[in-house]
């Protein structure tokens, strides 16, 4: 049986230290780099014919455009475009990483709890800094419901802290955890192939039975791959919300 | 692929047997967190400046262009549909026009037609009354004329009649006298 947790690990490239911190170029470093460079490929290059009638490529980079842009007005507001950049860049970010890391061989980059914690306080302190940028001390409004009996606030407010200070780690393990399981799952049914066809005789030919499972498990990751890429983006839209709104 | 993922295999597998039972989870492996994050924050920094600057900026235009060219386009139709409705308008005043001026154009022919028709036709009658009053009058001539005629004839007849009956002549005189007389009795 192969083991399914390997694919996740880090292999460093090119050793490298930056002022004491261990900066090593690794598989996960290179697939974050690609994905840099498909998604300005796929923005810039395909953009490039700024046609009036876009060919297949210019018609991707102006949906993936249209539908944060949309995402962003509808959830932030209009006053929440200036975030735009911010949110298409995570979206993209992170969709593309959980993209490639469904090529066979590649690394996934999400699958790691320390780049999606980044990406997920990245987004929790941007809220935090503009919150109070915005409002001042009006931002912990957030806290305090409004329309609610004095006694209960004693029990709510606590209940908004805890929520809030949670909404980082939510954020962060809902898209590892959905990669890592999901890619585990995958190497799990991978595995019952090999090993099955590796037996030969009969048990050879009920591989076909993992094998159909890890075609439809495929199939399904492609969809978390997005949803997961779509859900970090639109709960990253209404914290953002949350930082410009904070009254309830 | 699948020979690299069964030489990663033999490799674990080797190793298996010392430290990797130690080695913690990799996805958890707080030693492999600095390298990963130095590295997400180059990528998405990077990322985030050429989407902001560069991308995002073109495809905004580029939305926003065919966004104003479909608006002009549409101002320019529908200045091209009223254009053409006012010239419908035009060419349907036009018609009435030209078929009202049609109609009097008619109505005046027939006018003066008729006119024409009822003087020629007044003309006419007043030749037929005085062709009329002169040959009535040629009659009343001719019927005097004839009238006279027979006072001769009758004057003749009796101065034959007289001579064949009595043998005697009568002076022509004596017979008109005597015509006269029976003529006026």
């Amino acid at each position: 049986m192969p083991d399914p947790i390997h694919q996740f690990e880090i292999k460093r490239i090119l050793e490298l230290d930056l002022f004491g911190i261990d900066a090593s170029f690794t598989n996960s470093a290179l697939w974050m780099v690609v994905a840099v460079v498909l998604i300005s490929l796929l923005t810039i290059w395909g953009m490039g014919g700024r046609a009036l009638v876009p060919n297949r490529l210019q018609s991707v980079a102006e949906i993936s455009y249209e539908f944060i842009a949309n995402m962003v007005r509808d959830i932030v507001g209009v006053s929440g475009m200036k975030f735009f950049p911010f949110v298409f860049t995570i979206f993209m970010f992170i969709l593309f990483l959980n993209m490639l890391g469904l090529l066979p061989g590649a690394f996934t980059a999400t699958s790691s709890i320390s780049v999606t914690a980044a990406l997920a306080l990245l987004v929790f302190f941007t809220v935090i800094i503009v919150g109070f940028a915005k409002n001042g001390l009006g931002f912990l409004k957030l806290f305090v419901p409004s329309g609610i009996p004095k006694i209960l606030l004693l029990l709510v407010v606590p209940i908004e802290i805890i929520s809030f200070l949670s909404r980082p780690v939510s954020h962060s393990v809902r898209l590892f955890a959905n990669m890592l399981a999901g890619h585990i799952t995958l190497k799990v049914f991978g595995g019952f192939v090999t090993m099955l066809i590796g037996t030969g005789g009969a048990l050879a030919a009920v591989a076909i039975f993992p094998l159909t499972m890890a075609l439809a498990l495929t199939a399904l990751e492609v969809l978390v791959a997005f949803l997961q890429a779509y859900v970090f983006a639109m709960l990253t839209c209404m914290y953002l919300h949350d930082a410009l709104h904070p009254g309830h | 692929m699948a020979e690299k993922k069964t030489n990663q295999q033999t490799s674990t597998e080797v190793s298996h047997g010392n430290a990797t039972h130690e080695k913690s989870f990799p996805p958890l492996d707080p030693s492999t967190f600095a390298p990963q994050l130095v590295w997400l924050a180059i990528t998405f920094v990077t990322l985030y400046i050429i989407m902001a600057r560069v991308a995002l900026p073109r495809i905004s235009t580029v939305l926003e262009e065919r966004r104003d060219r479909i608006a002009s386009d549409l101002d320019q139709a529908e200045q091209l549909k009223q254009q053409t409705e006012q010239a419908i308008a035009a060419y349907e005043e036009a018609l009435t026009q030209a078929r009202n001026k049609a109609i009097g154009i008619a109505q005046e022919t027939r006018d003066a037609l008729t006119g024409e028709v009822e003087a020629e036709k007044l003309e006419v009658e007043k030749q037929i009354a005085e062709k009329t009053i002169e040959a009535e009058k040629r009659i009343q001539d001719a019927k005097t004329a004839a009238l006279t005629h027979v006072n001769e004839v009758a004057g003749d007849v009796a101065q034959s009649i007289v001579q064949e009956l009595i043998g005697g002549k009568l002076t022509s005189a004596e017979v008109n006298q005597a015509v006269s007389r029976a003529l006026a009795s």
